[in-house]
């Protein structure tokens, strides 16, 4: 069996960024495995610009922010596979994976990274009454269609859900000469970053209704119209409020998943919140030596902090694979959100691993206004830090020092709140 | 006197500017929070300009079509213009990520540039 430092499963931006900090690190016997016919994942289509402000201090394009990490994976020479689907991780990181040049082949790796990114939900989980004809997209797929293969999904537009993808698309539909009629949104806001809401959507005077959603879907062979109804605080229609509108298309852009198949059948424990993997400091999951970042871990809204998080797991992965990480006092602390915060990355805090900082990244469950993020060590208050603004579609992140870490030598359990 | 309305982009704040224009000339300019909402408000009345993104239609090659971009921005009135020459444009394959696709699209004086490669 062909044997690996590092099997880096999927070859979109959290993939690239690993492979990238693994090779620095010292890790040279790297593998990426990715089941496009080319390297980059999503940013291949998301063509708009906006990407890279963090990282590059430029306002890049997708495609361009892929360039710049490939060509930084080729001038390393880090060997990938291209059409390449991987079909089961072990428990004992062994990678089942098959090509049309290859057949079905293992290879056994000293580490495995999930970089496998996130999916779409699609229509069936959003429970739309009505008929399924065609002209439905998920908005990611409108997206394929119109920026990879030229194909316009249609003329007369409803967009559901105000996701940045969403947003994106009713402008370049707009742009390619479709009507986008309205973007309705069930939440009273909008998940997507407000740059998106001006730029897309009120550059273009097209409507964004929030607390509005689909109640009906008519057409029997192609889609002709939807109804629209405003929905009360419990997220239930409000009758009498139902606008028809004609349409031949309709985009759903109403949340990812992290795409983690592989993951649950390898024995990787999910956050119920997040969807992605429970991981520690280390971006470690609960199996030995398999990290995980990027999109499958959680959902990112800045693919900058998908490349930051991902450096983080090549480099833990490569020290895995070096025989560096295996010893320690057994000490484990807990990090454990409250009060309006979702959930946190990591979950499990090992102090011995933590190098100068942590970073704990997470997500608020509401839109709160001139309020505090509060760290907590057990029933300590080390952090007030005053926000002028909290957003669900914004992920937020603190950083502890290792030092303060050390100081608390006793320390249990890490808290993260929001309070007034 | 004409009031114009807008929402910030600069954070997810959203404040809501409000600029009192008279003419061309801004004479008062409300609702922002920080230096940067003044800023963007200025700009957004008096210049405002965007990056343009779309495809161009690829020949010869194994890709149907290739991502570009206006190099720079371009004053949002030209947006209609720009998206006009870029659907009549045609790309010979292989393309190279910075090759120029269209010089000085629609007398702005700005080139637009493949954001991809195409073989």
């Amino acid at each position: 069996m062909n044997k690996v430092d590092i099997v880096i499963v999927g070859g979109g931006p959290a993939g690239l960024a690993a492979a990238v900090a693994a090779y620095d690190d010292g890790a040279k016997n790297i593998l990426i495995l990715e089941r496009d016919e080319q390297l980059g994942g999503i940013l291949n289509q998301c063509i708009h610009n906006g990407f890279g402000l963090h990282t590059f201090k430029e306002e890049l394009t997708g495609p361009e922010y892929a360039d710049r990490f490939i060509r930084q994976v080729s001038e390393r020479k880090i060997p990938y596979l291209l059409n390449t689907m991987v079909m089961e991780i072990s428990p004992d990181r062994v990678v089942t994976a098959m090509n049309r040049e290859d057949g079905m082949f293992q290879i056994e790796a000293k580490a495995v990274i999930l970089a496998m990114g996130c999916r779409e939900r699609p229509r069936g989980a959003l429970n739309i009454p009505g008929y399924r004809p065609a002209g439905i997209f998920s908005a990611g797929t409108a997206q394929r269609l119109v920026n990879i293969e030229g194909y316009m999904p249609g003329k007369e537009v409803v967009i559901l859900g105000s996701g940045d993808i969403g947003l994106i698309m009713a402008r370049r539909m707009t742009l390619e000469g479709a009507k986008v009629k309205l973007v309705a949104e069930l939440m009273p806001y909008s998940g997507g970053l407000k740059r998106n809401i001006v730029q897309c959507l009120d550059d273009f005077d097209i409507p964004l209704r929030l607390s509005h959603t689909v109640v009906d879907i008519e057409g029997k062979e192609h889609i002709t119209a939807v109804t629209i109804a405003e929905v009360g605080a419990d997220r239930k229609p409000i009758k009498g409020t139902e606008e028809r509108y004609t349409c031949d298309t309709l985009l759903l852009s109403c949340g990812l998943i992290p795409e983690n198949e592989l993951s649950t059948a390898a024995g990787v424990q999910l956050n119920p919140v997040t969807n992605g993997p429970v991981v520690n400091e280390s971006l470690e999951t609960n199996i030995e030596g398999v990290f995980a970042c990027g999109n499958v871990l959680h959902v990112h809204d800045l693919v900058d902090y998908v490349s930051e998080e991902a450096a983080k797991a090549g480099v833990t992965a490569s020290r895995y694979a070096r025989g560096e990480q295996n010893d320690d006092s057994g000490r484990e602390i807990a990090v454990k959100a409250e009060g309006g915060v979702r959930y946190t990355v990591p979950v499990t805090v090992r102090p011995d691993h933590v190098e100068d900082q942590l970073t704990i990244r997470f997500r608020v469950g509401d839109v709160y206004k001139d309020s505090y993020v509060s760290v907590y060590f057990d029933d300590t208050r080390v952090r007030h830090q005053k926000k002028r603004i909290l957003a669900p579609g914004e992920m937020e992140q603190v950083v502890i020092l290792k030092k303060q870490l050390d100081e608390t030598p006793d320390l249990k359990t890490i808290t993260v709140k929001i309070e007034p | 006197m004409e009031t114009k309305e807008l929402t910030c982009i600069n954070c997810p704040m959203g404040c809501l500017l409000t600029v009192e224009m008279d003419g061309d000339e801004i004479r008062d300019i409300s609702g922002y929070t920080c230096p940067r909402g003044k800023t963007y408000a200025e700009k957004e009345v008096t210049n405002p300009t965007r990056v343009v993104t779309s495809t161009v239609k690829v020949v010869g090659g194994r890709k149907d079509r290739v991502a570009c971009k206006t190099q720079y921005d371009i004053p949002k009135d030209k947006i209609g213009a720009v998206m006009e020459a870029i659907n009549a444009a045609q790309a010979q394959a292989p393309v190279v990520i910075g090759e120029v696709l269209i010089a000085d699209v629609a007398g702005t004086g700005v080139d637009v540039v493949a954001t991809a490669h195409a073989v």
